[in-house]
């Protein structure tokens, strides 16, 4: 029987993190993360904002509009997943899932990258970086911003 | 007032554990067989006019297509009418609510409630963890069914000073409760420093802050109030039932340190049971993690927002405590067999108010207790039914 704990030795090559499959809802949001942006809907009669994707407003079922975010945020709570047996999830253990709220106010659960897991604290601040998955498709994972870089965005838009 | 239009004259279930010998029918024959058994002056199976199955993943044992019709015919009752229902985590309390309102509607007299889940045939990647992983393509980002609920920890330990000993002592307790079931998958006494010293899984959740993957089957007997007494001296009657739900997607919560489908679905049942959470005299809540008994325990008003974690490691839950909670083991301990889940709890509140659970009886002075699960994708739904042996 093949062995399928996680750290045993695998040798079948990296299997690609797993692409949307866009609708009419959500091909925007997915287009624009392939472009290395991040988008959020905003309601053009209530101003209400809101992923993920839907036809319309969910607060007052208005129509939505989609407007550009600064893919900065801050983690609102995480963990950090030690056991996984689907691939390709396996290969990255240790990784984090995190919830983070962003500065246009929805919430993204996504993967914090670019610091060790055990680093990942409440109230850090992180910024989108993208990734492509497909021809029509990114998604957006999140980094922590450094001490310069965090000062510099303040004062940025 | 409470409702108590409908009673329970029949409850049972079978030992929960990894029943790879048992079959999905099979199962389900040995639950009907407790249930029957249980009935005080006896019930002719002839009688059962409609049977409620609550399974909540067929798939898992090869029969998502059959969906639960297939469970009258192996307990010999071909021919009655037969739904089933199937609600996430819930499935089985939900299948116990919509069944009370089957006989209070007057369709039916008698039904028989029975959930049934094969948790363990299918192995862990094609089972329920690998399901949960390939959800919503925008939140796929490799959560596990941990994931679910781990988040809720790591805030509910920021925001209120929750420790991982707190966590820990829920297992303590429901592995000690366990140990005085017959019917619980786990029955050892385990230790806090053995919880803290387990594997963690999805941090800050470790192996033994997690309930296993259960076989089980569990059955009740449901009649009118005015009926019961054709059945039994000591009727358990329903007193009260919620159903609510919530944001199924963890990005759209609003929430990290409660599950708002709790809060609704016990004050719709608080309301409708006419008592409050100081009218109890014991729960059986959804402890698939640790965490989640803190955070049921807070959303049920048996403490206040952010003390769950010290009323658990001061005993206040405990057998002995001020409200008794998870005495059958829980889901850390008896198990989580789905479909069966809420109908074995609610078989534990009934041999409690009955005062018939043994060396595990806790003391009953006000004659109610409370059954509790939440769950589905970001715990989107949540079941509360409330039982209590007044007339």
């Amino acid at each position: 029987m093949t062995d399928r704990t996680p750290n045993a030795t695998d040798e079948r090559p990296p299997k690609p993190r797993p692409a949307p499959t866009p609708d009419a809802d959500s091909a925007p949001y997915w287009s624009a993360a392939r472009e290395g942006r991040l988008v959020v809907q905003r309601c053009t009669n209530c101003g209400a904002r809101q992923l993920y994707p839907r036809d319309r407003c969910l607060v007052c079922r208005g129509p939505v509009e989609w407007v550009e975010a600064t893919g900065r945020g801050t983690v609102y709570s995480f963990t950090v997943i030690r056991q996984n047996y689907s691939r390709p999830f396996r290969d990255w253990i240790p990784y984090v899932v995190a919830l983070v709220d962003l500065e246009e106010g929805p919430r993204v659960m996504t993967n914090i990258v670019g610091c060790e897991p055990d680093d990942v604290r409440i109230g850090m601040p992180v910024r989108a970086q993208f990734e492509a998955v497909s021809d029509e498709a990114g998604i957006a994972l999140f980094a922590p911003v450094s001490g310069a870089d965090s000062g510099a965005d303040s004062g940025a838009d | 007032m409470s409702w108590n239009k409908v009673a329970v004259v029949g409850a049972g279930l079978i030992k929960m554990g990894e029943l790879f010998e048992q079959s999905y029918e099979q199962m389900a024959a040995g639950a009907f067989s407790a249930a029957l058994g249980s009935v005080d002056k006896g019930l002719d199976k002839s009688a059962i006019d409609a049977v409620i199955v609550a399974t909540q993943r067929g798939s898992l044992w090869g029969q998502e297509g059959i969906g639960g019709n297939t469970v009258p015919s192996a307990i010999g009752l071909s021919g009655v009418a037969c739904t089933r229902v199937e609600n996430a985590c819930p499935s089985g309390s939900d299948a116990f609510r919509i069944g009370a309102m089957v006989v209070a509607s007057g369709v039916h007299d008698i039904v028989l409630v029975i959930g049934v889940e094969k948790m363990r045939d299918k192995s862990t990647q094609e089972g329920l963890l690998a399901r949960a992983a390939a959800g919503h393509p925008l939140y796929n980002r490799g959560e596990t069914a941990p994931v679910l609920f781990a988040p809720f920890a790591t805030r509910h330990m920021h925001d209120f000073g929750t420790t991982p000993e707190m966590l820990a002592s829920v297992a303590v307790k429901n592995h000690h409760n366990g140990c005085l079931d017959p019917y619980a998958h786990f029955q050892s006494e385990i230790t806090v420093e053995q919880v803290l010293a387990s594997p963690m899984v999805c941090s800050p959740l470790r192996l033994l802050d997690c309930c296993p993957q259960t076989d089980g089957a569990a059955a009740i007997l449901l009649t009118s109030a005015e009926r019961a007494h054709e059945f039994t001296d000591k009727p358990v009657y329903v007193a009260g039932f919620g159903v609510a739900t919530d944001h199924p997607y963890l990005h759209e919560k609003t929430s990290f340190v409660g599950l708002p489908a709790t809060t609704l679905a016990s004050g719709r049942a608080y309301e409708m049971a006419g008592v409050g959470p100081r009218d109890l005299d014991m729960a059986e809540v959804h402890d698939c993690f640790t965490i989640t008994e803190i955070l049921d325990i807070e959303d049920l008003g048996f403490v206040e927002k952010g003390k769950g974690g010290p009323a658990s490691l001061e005993g206040e839950t405990a057998l002995d405590g001020r409200i008794p909670v998870n005495p059958s083991g829980g889901l850390l301990a008896k198990g989580h067999p789905i479909g069966a889940t809420g109908i074995a709890q609610l078989t534990e509140c009934w041999w409690q108010l009955r005062e018939e659970a043994g060396e595990r009886q806790v003391a009953i002075r006000q004659g109610f207790a409370l059954q509790h699960n939440v769950g589905g994708r970001g715990s989107g739904v949540s079941v509360v039914n409330i039982l209590t042996r007044n007339p």
